[in-house]
């Protein structure tokens, strides 16, 4: 009973140590955990494999720096395989921080991984726009009236990306972001629905959940979280070898994840034993 | 995303602030929040001018007066309409002024009726037909040899646990015999959704957790010398 009484009464800042312990150990540890994408995770895969190279992809980037170790790693996986397979990429933004989450995937992944890219032809940053799901319901009839320059004030009618491109129906896939609202969920009841455009979802996840209902009559496939992108990079690495080479984050991040989902479940298996024989006493 | 020395240097002592809370409460942690909820503000003002106001109302209404850093703006006609949304946006502002504050309830009633329209038809289609069609699947699949059973069973799952969680939420007639059987199969099928929720987000915050320390390995390893 006295150790009963001790793990009852247990600092939760030991809770924080070992969580703690549990993932900077795997850091030091240079481990890898093999991964295989799951369905909903091949599903974008081959959505991409699937389109003609030259097709537009609308990537929508709703998160902030908050989600960003979640949904970067995502991002990066799925613009190398657009680029990869030759088609052009508009990146935009709901959320006002989502434009910077953009350029930092530009400058830290288009740019030096693909230097034969052109700006403006090959992908573009539309920026940031307000409005939520007002702006998706706008930009579904009429993209021009909403977006008359790019992230850095260039008119797009510069931009050879954007010729013939007049409203979402353009875009052979849209590949959404989306760390809240607005994001997928909005994507897919405001443009994916009503424009019979293929939506899949990138999502934290904490989201995720909440996505599941869509998959597959209405969103084509699912990435949720770390695990969603270390997948991802999976399938893209199985297709693509040239990428070995290519820093995979959410693979890396895989055991120092599993290892600390290890020490939580050690600590909820302990707490019920606790329960059970607090109970038991208690009847006696 | 390739970060300066002084970016990595900032990142890293911010991080270190906030994490003492897990300690407890202290002035570190307090100047770390309440820095990050100016900087928040800010940023959001500075878009919501140069991203919002300016290029959708400024940029309409008196293109000449922007047309040296709006390039867009060039040449283009005043579209005087634009002054109506203004007018409405204006009107939210008299809620600072208590006398004449009810006319912000013109702009909130605008806003609200057209969200509440919009918003009324896309859930409808996408969230109660589309879900109920989504449900309407086969109990038996038949693969290429046969009968899937994977399938089958994962169709059979989904429409029990649709029916049972809807008959836990029939408040008409007690929870007794059959009914209250399929209500507890119910419980048990939400019980299984929000343990799946919990996972998720514990996975979630786990992974926000791998990306500071990441980011603070990053710092260190410049601290030490090393590349």
């Amino acid at each position: 009973m006295r150790l009963l009484a001790f793990f009852k009464t247990l600092d939760r800042r030991f809770i924080f140590l070992f969580v703690g312990l549990a993932v900077i150990f795997p850091f030091l540890l240079d481990l890898d955990l093999p991964e295989y994408p799951t369905v909903m995770v091949k599903a974008i895969y081959n959505t991409v494999e699937g389109l003609q190279p030259g097709s537009l992809v609308l990537m929508p980037f709703d998160y902030d720096p908050s989600t960003a170790p979640e949904l970067d790693p995502m991002a990066a996986a799925v613009v190398r395989h657009c680029l990869s397979r030759d088609l052009r990429v508009c990146f935009m933004a709901l959320w006002p921080e989502g434009q910077g989450m953009v350029s930092n995937l530009i400058s830290g992944t288009v740019q030096p991984e693909f230097p034969d890219k052109v700006y403006g032809r090959d992908y573009v940053n539309l920026g940031y726009k307000a409005g939520g799901q007002g702006l998706i319901n706008a930009v579904l009839l009429n993209m021009r009236s909403m977006f008359t320059t790019d992230a850095a004030g260039v008119p797009v009618d510069s931009l050879p990306i954007m010729i013939g491109v007049t409203n979402l129906k353009d875009f052979k896939f849209i590949m959404n972001f989306s760390a809240g609202r607005p994001g997928s969920k909005e994507w897919i009841q405001f443009a994916g629905d009503p424009g019979r455009i293929p939506v899949a979802s990138g999502s934290t996840a904490v989201q995720a959940p909440l996505l599941y209902p869509y998959y597959p009559s209405q969103m084509v496939g699912l990435m949720g979280g770390l695990k969603g992108a270390a997948e991802y990079e999976a399938a893209l690495l199985a297709g693509y070898p040239r990428f070995k080479d290519s820093r995979r984050v959410a693979t890396e991040l895989m055991v120092p994840q599993a290892m600390a989902h290890f020490v939580i479940m050690l600590f909820i298996v302990l707490g019920n034993i606790i329960y059970f024989a607090e109970r038991r006493a208690g009847k006696r | 995303m390739n970060l300066s020395p002084a970016e990595l240097w900032i990142g890293g002592i911010l991080t270190l602030m906030i994490f003492s809370f897990l300690y407890r409460d202290n002035p570190f942690y307090k100047f770390a929040e309440h820095l990050f909820v100016g900087v928040s503000a800010a940023y959001w003002m500075v878009q919501g001018v140069w991203g919002t106001l300016m290029p959708n109302l400024v940029a309409k209404v008196a293109p000449g007066m922007v047309q040296s850093f709006m390039p867009e703006a060039a040449g283009k006609n005043p579209e005087w309409h634009y002054l109506i949304a203004a007018l409405f946006g204006v009107l939210l502002l008299t809620r600072l002024v208590p006398s004449i504050g009810w006319l912000s309830r013109w702009s909130l009633a605008f806003v609200v009726g057209y969200s509440a329209g919009t918003n009324f038809i896309r859930y409808l289609q996408s969230d109660f037909i589309a879900q109920i069609r989504s449900t309407m699947i086969p109990l038996v699949v038949q693969g290429q040899g046969g009968l899937d059973l994977g399938a089958s069973f994962s169709h059979l799952v989904l429409i029990v646990g649709v029916f049972c969680g809807l008959v836990y939420f029939f408040f008409s007639k007690e929870h007794h015999g059959a009914l209250g059987r399929v209500s507890r199969i119910g419980v048990w099928t939400l019980m299984v959704t929000f343990g799946a929720s919990f996972g998720y987000t514990v996975m979630a915050r786990i992974s926000l957790l791998l990306g500071r320390l990441q980011a603070l390995i990053i710092w260190l390893r410049l601290v030490s010398g090393g590349s």
